[in-house]
């Protein structure tokens, strides 16, 4: 046993989730690059579960499938950027995805399930993102039956295709099997993405045994079918084709390595090289450190020389994996705090090569990942509080962490300076699930602030200047500043967690709707509460008695 | 500035309570320039001045024109417990900090009871001008700044411990006025004017207990600086007690003298005994709504979290249960129009229990002024009203209940109403007996001259050198 194993065995008997993975340690899928087409393909062990207690039969998921199928996407991103099409398809015969294992969500708790959901929803949205921006073609290849789960991965791809055996099917039987939504996404996306018609939605959402063949492709469920013993041909060709769409200039492309990160767990601690991760059991809270280099190295010519230790990309993988831990490990730490520490002047010259870099692939794909990983801040169920004090470095796009929080607190100080400073990069480079950027969804309201504060000569704000361009919450002076911090901490530590996800969740949605904040508003929304209801989860709820002999018996009053 | 203030919280070396100090000082003096005692600011005024916490020598007594008296900040010594006592924290470490937690609580506290001193202040402004005698206007205003100085305890606290929204709470203190229209204070009992010397005296007796009960529940408090505010509070206030029970008594020894002689006391100038009455009437029944609800979730929070004990909490006989979870409070109510028993959890009935023991303490005094009605030969007595009396708050708030507390009708309610409660003519009575007396060991005829002088002084002393 390696080293690595041992420590993953050792964490599985903790219950630990483990958010690093590498294809060289995948247990469920199986990665190939073959020029600029990529095959993921899906073969799930069956021992393989995270957790102890289920098996992960007919290429169900769990938790640690999907952790493999997010570092995948991304992998593809960074490491093999000249790919233009991957197929994800499955190694098994006749199954593609049976979807998310029904006994590991049997056996979870409530905190786990809504937190595993939110995680897959994050991964696909990851696919969607790679097909539409980063040139990265995602084709479903179901090449057996495909339901709930499965099916909600295949909606994530650009161009679903199903084998035409007579027997294959996709199918969402969440409602019908197991009293509980299609909650990656599934709903959503039949209807706003592939724009099935509502009715027709209505029917296949509650038909268990799904469609197949050709009612499939006129129900707009799928793009194409093919008979099994054209399949091959007839994925390969396609692939093909959407490979001869891309730019060629992708082929000279050569990607980086994800090396892993430097981290080490400790008791209530999570270090990494630029941000440490703290706990405080008894307060419920956690603290976000994150630092900045004294002096920046210089942004060579081609940019990859850096590799995934250029400091925005290592500084955002590192907090992209304690924001995943903290979400699985650390359930009862409410509040988190994000703090920075380091040079302005050099956080700035990094934030200068963002934009420098912004139109090679390397500076995208690193924009991109610092988006997604706001997305996910975004998108914790904690209370986010900012505290901006001396020697702090919240400047472009470490500022969007804090423009990210429930609320900001700056520290006024007169002897030591305390600066925000807002760069280009606030403008649009990191947009929320709505569309909007974080500055233009603060400033709703008076909509002409935010030219106003990104035109500003210097971008820097001291406290007061950030306080009354509404930038910050509360701008404390150095007096009042360790009262006001510990009050607003201890109070908000001791109100419902559930109402404060809720109202967060709330609070942080203004703005418009997209498929994206639907999918978290409404469809995740509506699955937490299902998850709670008896006809779902009680002793004689539909998810509690799937397999099991008896039939589920309902509560019948609509809510 | 600074420098002049009496204290012992380290104000020196404090320079976040310097910082709002220096803010709210000079709008606490306008305060009392505009709202405190009309007339008399220029004048000498014979007053005790808190400037330590040591049992022997707390103050000083001296001559001082009010406008320049030393408002002080002081905290009693420390408990003889390091540790909460009672509720659910029981064993904890007492809190040096306001925990974040409990800051809505807390805050909510300490704001209504800073916002009542302030407003006794607005409601007395008038009565020096009609004062009995020199000692009593000494003694009025005695209790105004001192009254005053517990506003600074409370606004102390709100800055030390709040930050800048206690901070812009305590400026909110001086901007609330009692009985305004449009910026009124908190507790509707401290928007009425008091006008004639008999409500000074009932005030004092009956508004101001209710504060030392409160105070004495807030000195229990696991928050420690409110409970070493407080506790320091309750040394001054046992003077303002003082003046309101003896202040009656006089009122009543002075009547009881008329009627031993055979005089028409209205007549004479003086109070009849069932004005007096109906005064009682009026203050004490207005004071049991002071202690809120009988049957209140707020009390059992406040009990449960260690912000609020019962009376006498931690002097370790009363109560041998500091957890209250058991026990009931037992009370006697009128459900759709007959009599029963309620069973109230303990902690929900922490008022009720206050209440309860305030009212054993009124019995006190009411025992010392029939004493002197007995003395005089007087067969008449003066009575407490019945706690279900003229209620707005709590459980006696729906239904109506006579003096006596038994249930009656609307119709026999209003007949006897008059009989109970002061009317306007009984006010213009005593209003019209209002006559100043500002010549040294003189009183004027509506009350029998004060046993004792102050602070050593004879009676005669001059306790006021009109400027």
């Amino acid at each position: 046993m390696t080293t690595a194993m041992a420590q993953t065995a050792l964490e599985g008997q903790r219950h630990r989730v483990q958010p690093q993975t590498r294809p060289e340690i995948y247990r469920h899928w199986k990665l190939n690059v073959d020029g600029q087409v990529a095959t993921l393909t899906l073969d799930v062990a069956e021992d393989g579960g995270i957790h102890p207690g289920y098996a992960l039969k007919l290429n169900t998921y769990d938790l640690g499938v999907d952790i493999e199928l997010a570092d995948a996407v991304n992998r593809m991103r960074f490491e093999h950027p000249e790919v233009s099409v991957v197929v994800i398809t499955s190694a098994r015969e006749r199954v593609f995805c049976a979807g998310a294992n029904i006994f590991m969500l049997r056996g979870s708790t409530h905190p786990f399930k809504v937190n595993f959901c939110k995680y897959t929803n994050e991964t696909r949205l990851a696919i969607e993102e790679a097909t539409e921006i980063s040139g990265q073609t995602y084709l479903a290849a179901l090449n057996g039956v495909c339901s709930g789960g499965g099916y909600e991965l295949a909606l994530a791809c650009k161009e679903i295709h199903l084998i035409d055996d007579r027997s294959s099917t996709v199918s969402l039987p969440e409602v019908p099997f197991l009293g509980v939504l299609p909650g990656t996404g599934g709903l959503t996306r039949l209807v706003d993405k592939r724009k099935v018609r509502r009715d027709l939605a209505d029917v296949f959402s509650t038909l268990a045994e799904g469609v197949k063949g050709q009612k499939a492709v006129e129900w707009r469920l799928v793009d194409a079918v093919h008979p099994a013993s054209r399949w091959d041909e007839a994925i390969a060709g396609r692939a093909a084709e959407l490979r001869s769409e891309a730019d060629p200039e992708r082929a000279a492309r050569k990607g980086i390595v994800l090396e892993p990160l430097e981290k080490s767990i400790g008791e209530n601690r999570v270090a990494y090289r630029h941000l440490t991760l703290d706990i405080d059991p008894a307060a419920r809270t956690a603290t976000v450190t994150l630092r900045a280099p004294e002096q920046a190295a210089p942004l060579p010519g081609d940019p990859t020389e850096l590799g995934s230790a250029w400091y925005p990309l290592a500084l955002f993988r590192e907090l992209d994996d304690a924001l995943v831990e903290l979400r699985f490990n650390y359930e009862e730490a409410g509040l988190l705090q994000l703090r920075s520490e380091g040079n302005m002047d050099t956080l700035l010259e990094y934030d200068r090569q963002l934009q420098a870099a912004q139109h090679h692939w390397f500076g995208q794909e690193t924009l991109l990942f610092i988006r997604r990983t706001l997305k996910r801040l975004d998108l914790m169920a904690r209370t986010l509080f900012t505290f901006i004090e001396p020697g702090s470095c919240f400047g472009g796009f470490l500022l969007e962490t804090a423009l990210a929080s429930d609320r900001i607190y700056m520290m006024e100080d007169a002897e030591r300076p305390v600066e925000i400073a807002l760069t280009a990069l606030n403008r649009d480079a990191f947009p929320m699930g709505n569309g909007l950027s974080r500055l233009a969804q603060r400033f709703l309201g008076e909509p002409e602030q935010v030219e106003i504060v990104l035109s500003r000569s210097p971008a820097r704000f001291s406290a007061p200047e950030a306080l009354e361009a509404g930038l910050v919450t509360s701008a404390p002076d150095d007096l009042d500043w360790d009262d006001e911090v510990r009050l607003a901490v201890e109070e908000r530590a001791s109100f419902s967690p559930d109402a404060l996800t809720g109202m967060e969740a709330n609070l942080r949605s203004a703005g418009p709707e997209t498929m994206e904040t639907k999918i978290f508003g409404r469809l995740s929304a509506w699955q937490n509460w299902i998850f709670q209801r008896p006809n779902a989860t009680g002793e004689k709820g539909a998810l509690s008695l799937y397999g099991e002999p008896n039939r589920p018996q309902f509560d019948h009053r609509r809510t | 500035m600074l420098d002049t203030i009496p204290n012992n919280v380290n104000l020196d070396q404090n320079p976040k309570l310097q910082r709002a100090l220096l803010h709210w000082h000079p709008k606490f003096l306008d305060w009392w320039k505009e709202v405190g005692p009309e007339g008399f600011q220029q004048d000498q005024i014979y007053l005790r001045t808190a400037i330590g916490v040591s049992a022997g020598d707390w103050a000083i007594y001296d001559y001082v024109k009010m406008p320049d008296y030393r408002w002080g900040i002081f905290l009693a010594n420390p408990r003889k417990q390091d540790s909460i006592y009672f509720g659910d924290k029981i064993g904890e470490k007492l809190w040096p900090q306001v925990p974040g937690e409990f800051r809505k609580e807390l805050r909510r506290l300490i704001v209504t009871q800073g916002d009542t001193e302030p407003a006794s202040v607005e409601a007395q402004r008038l009565l020096g001008k009609t004062a009995p005698s020199l000692v009593d206007l000494r003694n009025l205003f005695q209790i105004n700044v001192e009254e005053a100085r517990h506003l600074w305890a409370m606004v102390y606290l709100l800055h030390s411990y709040f930050g800048a929204d206690g901070r812009d709470e305590a400026e909110e203190m001086l901007v609330r006025r009692s009985g305004h229209e449009d910026h009124p204070r908190i507790l509707q009992a401290f928007n009425k004017p008091i006008d004639d010397w008999l409500a000074f005296f009932c005030f004092t007796m009956f508004t101001d207990r209710d504060g030392k009960f409160q105070l004495a529940a807030l000195a229990e408090s696991a928050f420690d600086p409110l409970a070493r505010s407080t506790m320091f509070m309750l040394t001054e206030e046992a003077f303002h007690l003082s003046v309101g029970d003896t202040g009656i008594q006089r009122v009543v020894r002075r009547t009881a003298e008329l009627m031993q002689e055979g005089a028409d006391p209205e007549k004479a100038g003086a109070i009849p005994l069932a004005v007096i009455q109906k005064y009682i009437n009026e203050w004490a029944s207005a004071c049991y709504d002071l202690f809120g609800g009988e049957d209140s979730s707020n009390a059992a929070t406040y009990f449960g979290t260690g912000l609020k004990g019962r009376f006498q909490e931690g002097d370790g006989k009363r109560f041998p249960d500091h957890l209250a979870l058991d026990d009931v409070y037992t009370a006697d109510v009128v459900e759709q129009g007959k009599w029963t028993k309620r069973e109230i959890p303990m902690r929900r009935a922490m008022n009720a229990c206050l209440l309860d023991d305030f009212i054993t303490d009124l019995h006190r005094g009411l025992k010392r002024w029939n004493k002197v009605l007995e003395d005089a030969g007087v067969t008449e007595r003066l009575t407490l009203p019945n706690k279900r009396f003229n209620r707005n708050v709590g459980i006696y708030a729906d239904s109506l209940f006579a003096i006596d507390g038994e249930m009656i009708g609307q119709a026999a309610f209003d007949k006897q109403i008059g009989d109970w409660l002061p009317s306007r003519e009984d006010y213009d009575l005593v209003q019209r007996s209002m006559v100043p007396v500002f010549e040294p060991g003189k009183v004027a005829g509506w009350i029998a001259p004060p046993t004792r002088g102050f602070g050593n002084n004879p009676t005669g002393f001059e306790y006021v050198l009109f400027h």
